[in-house]
């Protein structure tokens, strides 16, 4: 291999960025607004929602209409690029554990181009759940720290929902929210009738315009297909974009990080990267090293980075990094509402989401779990796709067809008859739940396996505790309930039981992983401190999700964000300062 | 750019998107290398390669795939048929593309002409209609069907999804179902009769605090 070399970038950028969704976007952002020079890796390529979006694509514009592949597990529409599994680049499980389901977005934008724009802030108990049930840890901020920076970014980006003056869910910036749809009425009437609370969600969608830039929402209800208008928030088009547009960015697509340069003192330099296009690797320099390449992706890659100062791997010496590793908790129940067989036909696209949710709203000290979590709810008239209409025998024999009682099964005109009879009546709805952090639940380099690039992979060890089964069994309890209480007959998701962990997701099954480069005061329990700056290297930064002390019964976007802006302009002050 | 501007420019882009296809069309190109902005080449490698395949089921089988696609949805006095709506063209490219269907598909043809023969001494698709009903008849109703059938249940069963997918994502059959979505409007709520009907309504603070549109 004679023509093997490492060709290193003239250039020395003043920060250089590993991935471009919400951690690494915002960070690019704020830095090139400010004037720095920047160079921006991502793994995948360009992605722009207004040339690349599918948006208002037909079912039939699918050969598979709109199924889900391997390419895209949340169907052939979704805006995200991969998912559970990439070509070349494996994962693998510790025998014995739970599988962690790791998903991996390879674009600009990264997931935040199909993400479901839930967009809530963290409460002041969140940032301090130690103190209140003894578990975990505290975060060395609290919600005052960080409510400035959701200020900043409800107005910067745009977010929708009402005041409503609860403690643990902070008031916001808001844009007035949709109207309920139908089947949320019904929900909203019967859960609040036993004392559970409904109120408007919380999206990052333009209910109104906000700047020139970005045009409104016009009701499609594809926001997982990502916008063409930037009717919605996607890092690609709300802050990559603009960021570009300074003249302040490099933005180098197809870059697959390999490791954080270090010199013998122990500080960073750079990243080497390879260029998955060419195939030749590369070196950037630049005096901060910024990482947003997603929870476990910067976790491997400081474990990767390993040199004579960081023996343990980068930002290491407390051992924890791609520990406690945790997802938000999972389970979900439907039906269908015979009110709502046979129904009038009208538009019911609505925003791409639920128009309201419920937040937590019991006190854990009456419960024998110690966390809580929200409720989304689903239903309505969508587009059909690939699965739409089948299994219509397990169906039609059970519920009179206007009036008539069939045997289940059947064909024909007949049959035809029962799909436009059932269409619209099916709801169903998820929990989000905060899982509690544990050192045990991590993911470390596997020693026998690298990917196509030669870079060593993850290997996951996750369980989850009987804090998260027993948060599961409620949640079934719940939805059976409201279920009930809105004259629903459940049709999956009812048999669950503790023989399943009552239909608990897989960790990372919920796509909000966090927590494996946590921040702390202490140095030899946490990797960064209260500012995302690593303990053992003064010039290296992370800004995803790896950051999080704790989870939330929230949905972590918005709070990658906000943390992100607040290190990006500790990182400005800290260059002013001359002190990295 | 204002809302109405910005829908237009969408449209437009829409529209003109489909105008090159129809160019490219003229001039011979394959569908495959047009219009797909929304795929990565990891997927447009993969459909150039799909489509490259030879045909997975002989001409006999689609055929017989053809009949008994318009048994599950016939043309009648609301809409079109399965074979109008493309469905037989849609479960070729399925079968290939999951690949898991192949064998129920294929071994579930083969089990439906040999019950045809050992009734009528032919194989389903050279039946007269009315035999193809009676076999039809035997598979279709799974509480009812004889246990010998059970088979033939189950290769019905997974035909009536196929056939019902395909047939109701296709244009003919998002028309039949009365989906009004996927357009530019928009949102203001329930429609008043819709809400009166089920003995709803939107509160005040909703009323108040919720959008609203001219």
């Amino acid at each position: 291999m004679s023509d093997f070399q490492v060709k290193v970038a003239p250039k020395k950028y003043d920060a250089v960025i590993v991935g471009s969704g919400a951690g690494g976007g915002m960070a690019a952002y704020v830095l090139a607004k400010a004037g720095l020079k920047v160079c921006l890796l991502e793994a995948g390529p360009d992605y722009d929602p207004a040339k690349n979006s599918a948006q208002l694509k037909n079912p039939w514009d699918s050969p598979r209409r709109g199924a889900s592949s391997k390419f895209r597990p949340f169907g052939e529409f979704d805006g995200c690029y991969w998912g559970w599994e990439i070509d070349g680049e494996p994962y693998t499980q510790t025998k014995g554990s739970d599988h962690f389901d790791w998903w991996r977005a390879r674009m600009v934008g990264g997931r935040t181009n199909h993400w479901g724009r839930i967009s809530l802030r963290f409460g002041p108990k969140d940032f301090k759940r130690k103190s209140i049930d003894g578990l975990g840890d505290d975060w060395p901020i609290g919600y005052e720290d960080v409510k400035p920076y959701y200020d900043k970014i409800d107005r910067l980006i745009g977010v929708y929902g009402t005041n409503e003056g609860l403690e643990n869910d902070p008031d916001g910036i808001f844009l007035p929210p949709p109207k309920p749809r139908l089947h949320e009425l019904m929900f909203k009437k019967a859960a609040t009738g036993i004392n559970i609370p409904v109120i408007p969600s919380r999206l990052s969608i333009l209910t109104k315009k906000i700047n020139d830039e970005r045009g409104a929402c016009f009701y499609c209800g594809q926001c997982n297909r990502s916008c063409k208008v930037y009717g919605d928030f996607s890092s690609s088009s709300v802050l990559v974009k603009p960021a570009v547009l300074t003249g302040n960015v490099d933005l180098i697509t197809g870059a697959m990080a390999r490791e954080v340069l270090t010199d013998r003192e122990g500080k960073a330099t750079g990243i080497s990267y390879v260029n998955k296009n060419d195939k030749q690797e590369y070196q950037i320099q630049a005096k901060v090293v910024i990482l947003g390449a997603s929870t476990c992706e910067t976790a491997r890659l400081l474990l990767n980075s390993k040199s004579q100062k960081h023996p343990n791997g980068l930002a290491n010496s407390s051992g924890v990094v791609g520990h406690y590793l945790h997802d938000s908790t999972g389970a979900a129940l439907g039906g269908v509402i015979p009110n709502l067989m046979g129904r009038k036909r009208y538009n019911e696209d609505g925003v791409g989401g639920m128009h309201v949710y419920t937040p937590w709203w019991l006190d854990n000290k009456k419960l024998d779990f110690p966390r809580g979590y929200h409720i989304e709810y689903w239903g309505g008239m969508s587009q059909p796709s690939y699965g739409f209409g089948m299994g219509m025998q397990g169906l039609n024999g059970k519920f009179q067809v206007n009036g008539k009682t069939k045997e289940e099964g059947g064909y024909g005109s007949s049959l035809k008859e029962d799909v436009r009879f059932f269409y619209g009546a099916s709801v169903g709805m998820g929990g989000r739940g905060e899982a509690v952090p544990r050192f045990e639940n991590h993911c470390k380099i596997d020693p026998d396996v690298v990917d196509k690039y030669g870079i060593p992979v993850l290997k996951f060890d996750c369980k989850n505790s009987e804090y998260e089964i027993k948060q599961a069994k409620h949640m079934k309890e719940t939805f059976r309930e409201i279920m009930h209480e809105m004259g629903a007959v459940i049709t999956w998701g009812d048999s669950d039981d503790a023989s399943n962990n009552y239909g608990l997701s897989n960790p990372g099954n919920i796509i909000h992983e966090a927590g494996t480069v946590r921040m702390g005061n202490d140095k030899k329990t946490s990797a960064l401190n209260a500012w995302g700056q690593a303990h053992d290297c003064n010039n290296l930064f992370c800004v995803d999700g790896s950051v999080f002390t704790s989870q939330a019964d929230k949905n972590i976007t918005w709070t990658i964000l906000a943390l992100s802006m607040r290190t990006s302009e500790y990182i400005l002050d800290q260059m002013k300062k001359q002190n990295i | 750019m204002d809302r109405r501007n910005s829908i237009k420019a969408l449209v437009l882009g829409t529209v003109s998107a489909g105008v090159v296809m129809e160019a490219c069309k003229n001039a011979k190109t394959t569908v495959t290398e047009v219009n797909m902005d929304d795929r990565m080449q990891e997927e447009k490698d993969y459909l150039v390669k799909v489509n490259a395949e030879p045909k997975f089921f002989d001409e006999h089988e689609m055929a017989t795939i053809t009949v008994l696609g318009d048994i599950i949805m016939p043309k009648d006095e609301q809409s079109g048929s399965a074979s109008e709506a493309k469905v037989p063209e849609f479960i070729e490219f399925i079968v290939k593309d999951m690949p898991e269907h192949q064998i129920p598909v294929r071994g579930g043809l083969r089990w439906l002409d040999l019950h045809s023969f050992n009734k009528h001494g032919k194989s389903f698709v050279t039946c007269s209609h009315e035999q193809q009903i009676g076999i039809v008849d035997e598979i279709a109703y799974p509480k009812k069907a004889k246990p010998e059938h059970a088979q033939g249940v189950s290769f019905f069963n997974k035909m009536r999804d196929l056939v019902t997918t395909g047939y109701y994502t296709s244009e003919i059959g998002v028309k039949d179902l009365g989906y009004m979505g996927n357009q530019p409007n928009m949102w203001n709520g329930v429609p008043d009769d819709v809400l009166k009907q089920h003995g709803l309504a939107y509160t005040e603070k909703e009323l108040k605090e919720c959008v609203s549109y001219n």
